[in-house]
Formats: C-alpha cells, structure tokens, sequence
C-alpha cells in the first residue's frame, strides 16, 4: 500500500518541485531584462443594440488580465459602464455597457483601450436593432426554423415511393446519395466550426477543442450503436442519420439567426428559400435505409422532427443568446455525429453490395455519390449569408 | 418551450436591469472598480469628482471614463498651467541676470487618460516638461543630466550657437552624461524646447518637450513699453492678467504611428473633469504650443467669445486680431488674449476643432465667475 503511494506520489512532488525551481530562478527573466510587456487579448462575444445603446460581452485572452481604461466608439471616449468591473483575468467575461446613439444600418467601430495603451478593435458591420425577445419574435422564428428544417425534409421524403419501384438499384443510389450529402455536410460544418471557434476567445483553444470533440463524438456514437453488440436496425440507422443531420440544422439555425441579430444579413425570403431546397436532399437520406419496409407515418413524422426541429432552437440560441465558442462545439458535435453516419451507411451499403457482382453497382454507388455532393453544393450557392 | 422561453426572457431583462443600474451607479461602481484594483487612493476620487451642474457640463456621454491619479504621476493638469520656472537667477555682465535650470530626463510611466499608462520619456518627470520663463536679455544656462534609458538632448527654439543647438554631434547626451547650455534669451515670445535626437518623431511623441517663454523687456521697447510691462512677469501690469500654458500634445499607447489620445497638457478631458476658474473682470492669456506627433496640424476653437493672436508671440501687436480659431502645425507656438468681462458666469468651452482630437480628448472648460478664490 505505502509502496503504491510512494510510486504513484513520487512523480507528482517532483513535478512539484521543478514548478517551485522554475518560479524561484525564472530561467528566462534574466538574459530578457525582467519580464517582457504583458500579451493582452480581448475578444467581443456578443453585440446587443437597443434604445440604451451599445452592450457588448468581452472575453479575455492572453497571459495577463485585461483592464479595460476606456472606451472609444467612432474615434470617441465615451461613458461606459463594464459588469462585473475590475481587471478582466485570463477568460473570463463581462458586459461593457456604452450609451451611444448608433445609427440605424450604418457601421460603428468601439475600441477598447486598455491600462497598457493597447487597443482593440470590433466593427458593428450594419447598425440593427437586437431583436427583443417576446411571443411573437419566437413565433416568428419558430415558423423560419419550420421551413429550414422540418420542412424540406418532409419534402424529401415524399421521394420514398418513387425510390421504393426502384428495387434494390434504387436503394443502393439513394444510400451513395445519402454518403454523399452527408461528406458535404461533414466538411461544411467542420469548416463552419473551425471558423467560428478563430472568432472566439483565443486562450479557449476552441479550433483543437472542435476537433476532440468531433472525434469523440464520433467514437462514442459509435460506441453507443454497438452497446448490445448487434447492428444496426434500419430504422435505428435512420435514426441516427436524422439525429446527425439535425445536429447539423441546429449549426445552420445559430448561423441565420445571429446573422438576422447582428443585421449582417438581410433574412429575405429568398435566403429561407435557399435553405429549404438546400436541406430537401437531408429527407431523401433519411429513408434511404427504410426503402426495404413499411415505416408507419408517425414514425416519418418523428424522424423528420428529430432532424429539422434543432433548426428552430438553432433559431431561436443564434438571435438571442449567440456565443462563438459554444455554438462551435455544438457544431464540432455535429461534425463528430455525421462522420460516424457516414461509417455506418457506408458499411451498409458495402454489405449491400458485396451480395452482388459490383460491376453493375459501382456505376449507380459513385453516380449517387457525385449528385449527392452536387446537389448540396448548388443548393448551397444559394444560402450564402 | 415555456422553460427555453423563460430563459431567455430573463437572460435578456437582466442585461436591462444591469444596464439601467450600471448607469445610475455610475460613478460609485467606478469607485469601487478603481479601489478593488488598487489603482488610485479613494482620496483621489471623494476630492476630484465634480461633475459640472450646468447643461454644458454634460457631454452627452462623449468623456473619459474616471480620474487620473495626478500624485503619483507627480504633476497635475491645472498647477501646470500656471507653473513657471524661472529659474535660480544670479547677476550677469552689464547689468543682465542669469538664470540657471537644472534638468533631468529620466523613464517615467504617466497616466495620460483614466487608467491608460504611457511608457513616457520626460524632463524633471513631468509631460509637458517644465514652462521655462525668463527674461528677453538674460543670459540662461540650463544643466541638463541624462537619467534615462536614450540618448537625449535639448533643442531650444530660440537664437544660439551651433554647439548649443542640442542635435546629433551638438549637445546629445548619452545615459548617465551632462551637459551645459549656455545663451543669450532672444527674441522674446512664446517658445519651446524639445529632445532632437534621432529617431526624432519617438523621443518627441515619448514626451520630450516644453514651453520656453521669454518675456518681453520693457526697456528694450521704449515705444511699447506699457504692452511689454503687461507681458513681462512681476510687473504689476501682468499681476492683472490671468496667464496660463497650453501645450497641444497627443499619445500613440499602442505605437501604430497614430494618437490614441489627444490633450492640452497631457491629461485627455483633465480640464472638461476640473474646469479652469476665470475671473471674469480681468483679462486672460494662454501661451499656446502645438507639439502634436502625426497629425500635420492642431488647433484651438474658443467658444462663445473671440480673441486677438499674437504668432510666435515676438510681436507686441497682434497677428490676427478678432478671431475664434486658429491653426498650429507642430512647433508652431503663439499668445492668445481674450476676457469675458461682458459674459455671464458659467461654462466656456474650448477645444481643437479637429472634432477627432475634441472627442478623444482635447477638449476643455472655463469656469467663468464673478469672483475666484
């Protein structure tokens, strides 16, 4: 017993010990000159415009606390009010209030000043009032997340019969068509997270956090699928491919709706529209594995739920509570999810294949394939915010 | 639904509630803020926070947030204008007096906005350095020590030598050096000193200037001696004028070859925060030097009234008579001469009329009263 504390404790007091020995000589403080200048960052999270004016949450980076000196809005120093005051230590946040008049669809730049003379810069892109949350904007946003999500799907699977005369051929093209949509849909949320995750705070490290989190997502997925050691139902793969793809809708609402908060987009019908052909091809995924039984409409009904509902709480966290970290972990989530869809229908469908001469079927897996990723990436050319 | 709905109401009404809180509590917040991170003593704050209750007072939110801590920086805003250093004066050939200045450059960081710290180079600690004033005739040597980190100098706007110029090969002083300079004060007016040596834009954007004042001596305009007499310290003349130094300055915190803040003597809205008292029946005179790194000009828009300008100040009558704003580019320097004798008491504003340089900080009040203490 003692013997496993000594060799278990042994290591962690010398590494003690080298902390100690590194803070009492300080290695690097005496050819540099004492310690160099402090490395501030600070980073704006959230923009909120409304009648008492400018409120922005700030986040800190950087080795040292940030103390915010003053503020200066269009190359002027103006009253500023910041909660929780004080010095801003490593990560943590606050609210900084600012009384300014802005204008109405016009572009504002606040700089922060800080105690060492550093400033940084955040430009309001377009003036627009917050959306003030009540009844009838979450209405609003509850019916623009319906047509985002719910609906294109449902759309999709009205394709079922027609997939369904087809036989086994139209199975396997409609599964290469769901691989395809999905390896689109991979890399679009991947690179939406890693973009995001550049516009966070830099000391969070949000770029490696999304790819551990997509990885881990992914692993215990799988995980999960194999709990009782068999494979997967149709209906579960269905399941999971609606889950993965809903994951996904929740990133594409976060991203309308804080470009509809922020004014940077003008959310027109024709943006919505966009959405709504773009995600029609998800429904068409999502019964690929059903095509070889009698799924009940209530479960069609659930499925495209799963997969479009996310799109309206998207929604309604993008307009109201937009957080560039959290929403790209949610999205690294998402990533992790449809890349573990991707192994699943891909193993399926080489089961399917592997029971027939692959001559005939490699034409229709890699035509499949091809139009799944084509027909995302046109759609997608639509929905440019 | 109704959770997610509740939630972010109250996400969305607090932010309210703290915005409307933060407002009220203004200045107690920024108290406390201040004191918790040990920057200032709160006798700085119970002492100097004296929002004006007049509606011009109010800038509509356009100020620096806070007060600057003036002991530690160790010169202060309003004692600076009126501060003269005439030196230590023993007699000279033929009459003439001679004043000797001791000067010192040494690394000091300053606080030149609420809370922002500027990695300053300075004479005798202060940002502007010492107003030097002496008379048109004296003879003025000035020991000048290096106690900084660079290589610095004097260079006087004024008549002298080659060997006394303070360039490179001329009067530079390396760290730990000294040197003497020795002229004759000529032509009086409004003039500055500044550091010049190389890189030049650094060592003056860094702090390295000053106003050098040389009086007119009466004796020496016989035709104009009543107007040199008003000019010339101690006089009884001057005893009724009130006279202040004005150095437009400006500060890049962050090194990008642009000021982050602008001021008149240093400290961004220090006059906006504590208004300049005027006493409305006598006359006033603002020495004024543009010293502004970056910015090809500066200026100084006064409100409400009109002034007579004296360029350079080497004349006794005016440049410009009557005007309300004149331009400076950098070193340029002249007297300004107004009063308010037919005003009603309250606050006159003044300011650059680069609105740019007004709203981040070159901007000030005259407190105009019956009487000053």
């Amino acid at each position: 017993m003692t013997r496993a504390i000594v060799q278990i404790g042994g290591p962690f007091a010398a590494l003690l010990l080298l902390v100690t020995a590194f803070f009492t000589y300080e290695p690097l403080r005496k050819p540099f000159g004492g310690t160099p200048p402090p490395v501030e960052e600070l980073t704006v999270e959230r923009t909120v415009l409304d009648d008492s004016g400018i409120a922005l949450k700030v986040r800190a980076g950087g080795t040292e606390p940030v103390s915010i000196a003053q503020v200066q809005v269009d190359g002027a120093y103006w009253r500023f009010t910041q909660d929780p005051p004080g010095a801003l230590p490593r990560l943590s946040g606050a609210w900084i209030a600012i009384p300014y008049p802005w204008v109405e669809g016009e572009t504002h730049k606040v700089v922060f000043v800080t105690r060492t003379g550093l400033t940084f810069e955040h430009e309001i892109e377009v003036a627009w009032p917050t959306p003030k949350v009540d009844a009838e904007a979450l209405w609003r946003l509850t019916l623009a997340g319906l047509f985002l999500g719910v609906l294109p799907v449902a759309l999709g699977m009205l394709f079922y019969p027609a997939l369904k005369s087809g036989g086994a051929v139209a199975f396997q093209f409609a599964m290469a068509l769901t691989v395809g949509l999905l390896a689109f849909l991979l890399v679009d949320t991947l690179s939406s997270a890693l973009e995001i995750a550049g516009r966070a705070a830099p000391g969070l490290k949000s770029a490696l956090l999304v790819w551990i989190i997509a990885a881990l997502a992914c692993l215990l997925l799988w995980g999960l699928a194999r709990w009782r050691g068999q494979d997967f139902t149709p209906l579960g793969l269905a399941a999971s491919i609606a889950f993965a793809i809903g994951v996904h809708n929740l990133g594409e609402g976060l991203a309308v709706g804080s470009a509809f908060a922020t004014g940077a987009a003008a959310l027109g019908g024709f943006l919505l529209l966009g959405f709504t052909l773009h995600n029609v091809t998800e429904g068409v995924g999502i019964i690929a594995p059903l095509l070889e039984r009698r799924p009940q409409l209530s479960i069609l009904a659930g499925l495209a739920c799963l997969a479009g509902l996310p799109a309206v709480l998207g929604l309604w966290l993008g307009t109201f509570a937009f957080t560039n970290h959290w929403a790209a972990f949610a999205l690294a989530l998402g990533a992790g999810a449809i890349l573990q869809v991707i192994i699943e229908v891909g193993l399926l469908l080489r089961r399917q294949i592997g029971q027939q001469r692959q001559s005939r079927a490699y034409p229709v897996v890699f035509g499949g394939l091809i139009l799944g990723v084509a027909i995302m990436y046109l759609t997608g050319l639509l929905v440019e915010i | 639904m109704s959770n997610i709905y509740d939630w972010l109401r109250w996400g969305a009404s607090r932010r309210g509630f703290l915005r409307a809180a933060g407002l009220s509590l203004f200045a107690g917040a920024l108290g406390a803020a201040r004191a918790q991170s040990g920057d200032h003593d709160a006798q700085g704050y119970t002492g100097e926070h004296r929002a004006p209750a007049n509606a011009h007072g109010d800038h509509g939110g356009m100020i620096t947030v806070g007060q600057v801590d003036h002991a530690r920086n160790g010169f202060d805003p309003s004692k600076v204008l009126t501060d003269w250093d005439q030196g230590v004066t023993s007699p000279w050939t033929g009459g003439r007096t001679l004043r000797e200045f001791t000067i010192t450059a040494e690394d000091k960081e300053i606080e030149i906005a609420p809370g922002i710290m500027f990695p300053a180079w300075t004479y005798n600690g202060r940002v502007p350095g010492p107003t030097l004033r002496v008379t048109e005739g004296d003879r003025v040597r000035i020991n000048f020590i290096n106690a900084g980190s660079h290589t610095h100098s004097m260079h006087f706007h004024g008549i002298h030598s080659a060997r006394m110029d303070g360039v490179p090969g001329a009067g530079d002083v390396r760290p730990r050096g000294s040197f003497v300079y020795e002229f004759d004060a000529f032509p009086f007016g409004c003039h500055l000193y500044h550091c010049h040596t190389v890189p030049l834009k650094r060592h003056i954007h860094k702090g390295l200037y000053g106003a050098f004042i040389i009086d007119p001596d009466p004796a020496r305009h016989p035709e104009q001696s009543e107007l040199a007499a008003a000019r010339l310290l101690g006089t009884p003349q001057n005893a009724h004028w009130q006279e202040f130094v004005m150095v437009m300055n400006g500060f890049d915190t962050n090194f990008d070859e642009e000021n982050e803040v602008y001021a008149v003597n240093t400290v961004a809205h220090a006059y906006t925060h504590r208004p300049i008292p005027i006493e409305r029946g006598r006359p006033v005179r603002i020495y004024l030097v543009n010293v502004t790194e970056f910015d090809p000009i500066n200026s100084l828009h006064l409100h409400a009234n009109f002034f007579d300008y004296y360029d350079t100040g080497t004349n006794l009558t005016p440049t410009l008579k009557t005007v309300d704003t004149i331009m400076q580019c950098q070193a340029q320097r002249g007297i300004i001469e107004f009063a308010y004798s037919d005003h009603e008491p309250g606050l006159y504003m003044f300011h650059a009329h680069q609105s740019e340089f007004a709203e981040l900080g070159w901007m000030g009040l005259f407190d105009v009263r019956d009487a000053v203490a």
